[in-house]
């Protein structure tokens, strides 16, 4: 593992993302808010270049016909089939944990299916030296 | 502290990627080209009389709206892939290069069947104005897209409630080999089986057309057998629901009795709901074939026979080795790879399928099926 | 056709068709303004069938329970005879097809409704401490719907709300609502029966030719059920609500699960209510009665299907009686578990009827 600089802090304005190619692999890099966030530019799903997605916050709702806007500009839109990550952990939001086999005895729980399984935006770690990005890959 | 300090340019992206072999050279059975802003790009291929039509009347659909979608898509550009807006300018699939770029060179692709959902021909309520159009699209995929790039085949383009101009058309495009097959909207007025409906089928097949039955458009009747869905959420896979009519008023009418060199291709409607649709149809037909008694076969052996399908958008089955035994069960032979470039739900050929093929099944499916069904080369 | 063994499982059949012999038989039962208005109309000599579910359809009478005289599943000692003793039914419930629930005049619809509930308890219920029955509502007015269901729920042997799965508006739209807040609030299922009042050709194509299309196409026209009651987040909404389809064939349900989850991995966010995969609420909401079954030519595919549809308890015994969908006493498909076929035939019913227990 080496350490990159990748831009300077000023560089990438709240809300933006830059990307950047370290290693051979496309990172994209987020200024969520003032805090830095790097995502590897490939969507879990069907490897779309996730970084050239929107970012978004988030639509929620607790009932019908209610609405609530939250993470405001903490979500990444794939640009493909739309799948949404929290650009902070990767996560993607909606997945199953799908990898695993539905046995033919397993009860769905209600509440399970968030898991953090294998559909995860893969993260990279970002930290900031003296006002600059750097990336650890 | 080992700190590189990078080029800040970012790298052109995939174009410098290796494509796998496996995921090169193959036919692509759903390509979308599109206008780069309007219908107004048609108007080269129009009669003064026509384009007069179109500027100021326009398009009528049975909907409400005239110019939008009954249900609008997610995404910008109603719904296209996010990253396929081209440089210059335009919608997503209107750049011949840009969609070289990122599919047919990209991936060394053989060939592309066109469906252009533009144009509104199909949906056109003014049935001559949407036989002009029809025969402008036709023309224009040739212009913009056919010419220019021979790897893609267009569709040609008709109105079905319009008999003699669509019979006129499909006869006019009969020995012309950039044409692959006929694109016959999916919602018409009545269900494609319907007698109504048989001279332009069966000129389809005297033309050796195969008919592709692209999702997409309203006919003016509730998209669903209850009534109006309220969401996009619902319309979408509603789709589904209009490709399992199809199959089964296609069979039933006789459709494949009467024209039995006629083929069908269900594009962009998925496919794992066939098998069950056939097991269902041939169960009431056994109880109710005196309803019927112009079917000689099984409906499952008319849909063995007659009925392709095209990949995208590709299912996900919970369990990926699934794939499997629901390709088994609709018969390798029928399936066809296509990527729906450029909408939102397109499929990439190296990541759609998650469960590995054998070589013999991939070698089918994104080659030889289509190959032999269009007669390609 | 073969004599049916008894059964020592003594199951429960979530699905018969008691049929009205005539309108006549509800004259009885109508309110006195109501019985006075069908009276002057002549309505009374008016065949009320459902075109969706003609009587002498070959489908919809197995021959060796065809009666010699009047309409399958008009006599209950037939019944009796033919399902009742044969398959040592614990309960069977009872589920009457009638044009009311596709009359356009709202009252007159809910007038013939609660007439039909009426003769169902005295003619059918009296008769069988076995017999239990859904509510037949008017599917096209929820409030009335909803009066007669708060008018019935005290009668514990009506055990379910009857809807029809295709009617003017997809079901989960929300001026249904008030149907699910009744039906909730009295522990009722709601059932959705195959078939239409046809308000709309039954696809979204236009009227095909055969009532083989019909029929087939009740089968896809539940897929869109489930996209709306889901969608609109009638389960958000009503979270204890169960609802069961019947007669709605079984094996189209796994695909279907595959591709509403994959809708909405991408197009969550125009319904953000749908806070969990559409798959997960439909495991835990949805029960399907397994007449007609719509079975595969292999037994190794039918296993597949079982664990493709992923939960060991959404699958309720039926005959469907009298409607033809098996021969002799064949009525579970060859290939199931015996764990699962137990499951099939008293647990998963008594889950899912809380007032059969």
């Amino acid at each position: 593992m080496s350490r990159h600089i990748v831009a300077a802090v000023d560089e990438i304005a709240p809300g933006s993302c830059k990307l950047v190619t370290v290693k051979g692999r496309e990172i994209g890099v987020f200024n969520v808010n003032n805090e830095f966030f790097a995502l590897i530019n490939r969507c879990p799903h069907q490897g779309a270049p996730l970084c050239q997605g929107e970012i978004l916050s988030r639509l929620e709702s607790r009932s019908p016909g209610q609405y609530e806007l939250t993470h405001r500009g903490e979500m990444l839109r794939c640009p493909w089939h739309c799948w949404e990550f929290d650009i902070r952990t990767g996560q993607s939001w909606c997945e199953p944990d799908s990898v695993r086999a539905r046995s033919f005895a397993v009860q769905i729980e209600p509440g399970a299916q968030l898991a953090k399984g294998p559909f995860a935006a893969e993260t990279v770690p970002v930290t900031i030296e003296q006002d600059y990005v750097v990336i650890t890959v | 502290m080992n700190v590189t300090l990078l080029d800040r340019k970012p790298e052109p992206g995939r174009q410098a990627e290796i494509i796998d072999k496996r995921f090169t050279g193959f036919i692509d059975c759903d390509v979308h080209p599109f206008v780069r802003q309007s219908s107004e790009e048609f108007d080269p291929f129009l009669s003064e009389r026509w384009r007069e039509h179109r500027r100021t009347i326009g398009a009528r659909a049975r909907q409400g709206l005239s110019k939008a979608t009954n249900y609008p898509r997610m995404s910008p550009g109603n719904g296209q892939r996010m990253d396929a807006w081209p440089a210059g300018g335009g919608f997503p699939g209107s750049d011949l290069p840009t969609m070289q770029a990122q599919l047919l060179d990209l991936f060394d692709v053989a060939h592309g069947l066109l469906a252009p959902l533009v144009g509104g021909a199909a949906a056109e309520r003014n049935v001559e104005f949407g036989a002009a159009m029809a025969a402008a699209t036709n023309e224009w995929q040739l212009a913009r897209w056919c010419i220019p790039d021979p790897r893609l085949k267009a569709s040609v383009q008709i109105n079905i409630e319009y008999e003699d101009a669509a019979i006129a058309e499909i006869e006019k495009r009969a020995k012309d080999r950039r044409f692959a097959q006929v694109n016959i909207p999916p919602r018409g007025l009545e269900p494609l089986g319907r007698r109504r409906y048989w001279p332009i089928l069966r000129a389809c097949a005297d033309a050796d057309f195969p008919v592709s039955l692209h999702l997409g458009g309203t006919n003016g009747h509730p998209s669903t057998g209850g009534g109006w869905p309220s969401f996009y959420h619902e319309e979408h896979p509603s789709y589904v629901q209009t490709m399992q009519t199809l199959v089964t008023s296609l069979v039933c009418e006789g459709v494949f009795e009467q024209i039995p060199n006629l083929k069908i291709v269900l594009v962009e409607g998925g496919f794992a709901w066939l098998p069950a649709l056939a097991w269902r149809l041939d169960k009431h037909w056994k109880r109710l074939r005196a309803e019927v008694p112009h079917l000689r076969k099984a409906p499952s052996e008319y849909i063995r026979e007659h009925i392709w399908v095209t990949t995208q958008p590709i299912e996900e089955p919970e369990r990926p080795q699934d794939m499997l035994s629901t390709l088994e069960w609709i018969g390798v032979e029928r399936v066809m790879f296509s990527t729906d470039y450029p909408h939102w739900d397109q499929d990439d050929p190296r990541f759609a399928f998650k469960v590995a093929l054998p070589e013999t099944w991939r070698q089918r499916i994104f080659v030889d099926n289509a190959r032999a069904l269009y007669r390609l080369d | 056709m073969e004599p049916v063994p008894p059964s020592p499982m003594q199951p429960i059949d979530c699905d018969i068709h008691p049929a009205l012999p005539g309108t006549r038989a509800l004259l009885p039962y109508l309110d006195d303004y109501w019985r006075e208005h069908i009276l002057r109309r002549g309505l009374e000599a008016d065949n009320l069938e459902l075109s969706a579910f003609p009587a002498n359809a070959e489908l919809n009478s197995r021959p060796d329970w065809r009666p010699a005289r009047g309409l399958p599943g008009s006599d209950y000692d037939l019944l009796r005879g033919h399902v009742l003793e044969p398959f040592q039914s614990r309960f069977a419930i009872c589920n009457v097809l009638h044009g009311a629930q596709a009359m356009f005049s709202e009252d007159l619809s809910a007038a013939l409704c609660r007439a039909i509930n009426r003769w169902v308890a005295a003619e059918w219920l009296d008769r069988d401490p076995r017999l239990r029955a859904s509510i037949v509502v008017p599917p096209h007015s929820a409030d009335l719907a909803a009066e007669e269901i708060e008018r019935c729920a005290p009668d514990k042997r009506f055990v379910q709300v009857l809807m029809l799965e295709l009617t003017e508006l997809p079901l989960g739209r929300r001026q249904n609502w008030p149907i699910y807040a009744a039906a909730e609030r009295h522990g009722l299922p709601v059932g959705v029966h195959a078939g239409s009042s046809f308000r709309h050709p039954p696809s979204g194509l236009g009227w095909p030719s055969y009532y083989l299309e019909d029929y087939v196409s009740f089968a896809p026209g539940f897929a869109a059920v489930l996209n709306s009651l889901v969608t609109e987040g009638v389960f958000v909404k009503f979270p204890k609500l169960k609802v069961v389809l019947i007669e709605s064939g079984v094996t189209w349900l796994p695909a279907y699960l595959w591709r509403i989850d994959k809708t909405w991995r991408g197009v969550r966010a125009e319904t953000p209510w749908v806070d969990r995969l559409p798959s997960e609420i439909i495991r835990e909401h949805v029960r399907l009665t397994i007449q007609p079954f719509d079975a595969p030519p292999e037994q190794s595919q039918v296993q597949t299907l079982i664990e493709q549809i992923g939960c060991d308890e959404m699958l309720l015994f039926s005959t469907d009686y009298p409607h033809w969908h098996f021969d002799g006493g064949a009525a579970v498909p060859a290939g199931l578990p015996p764990d699962l076929i137990r499951k099939i035939l008293i647990d998963n019913p008594l889950a899912t009827y809380p007032r059969l227990s």
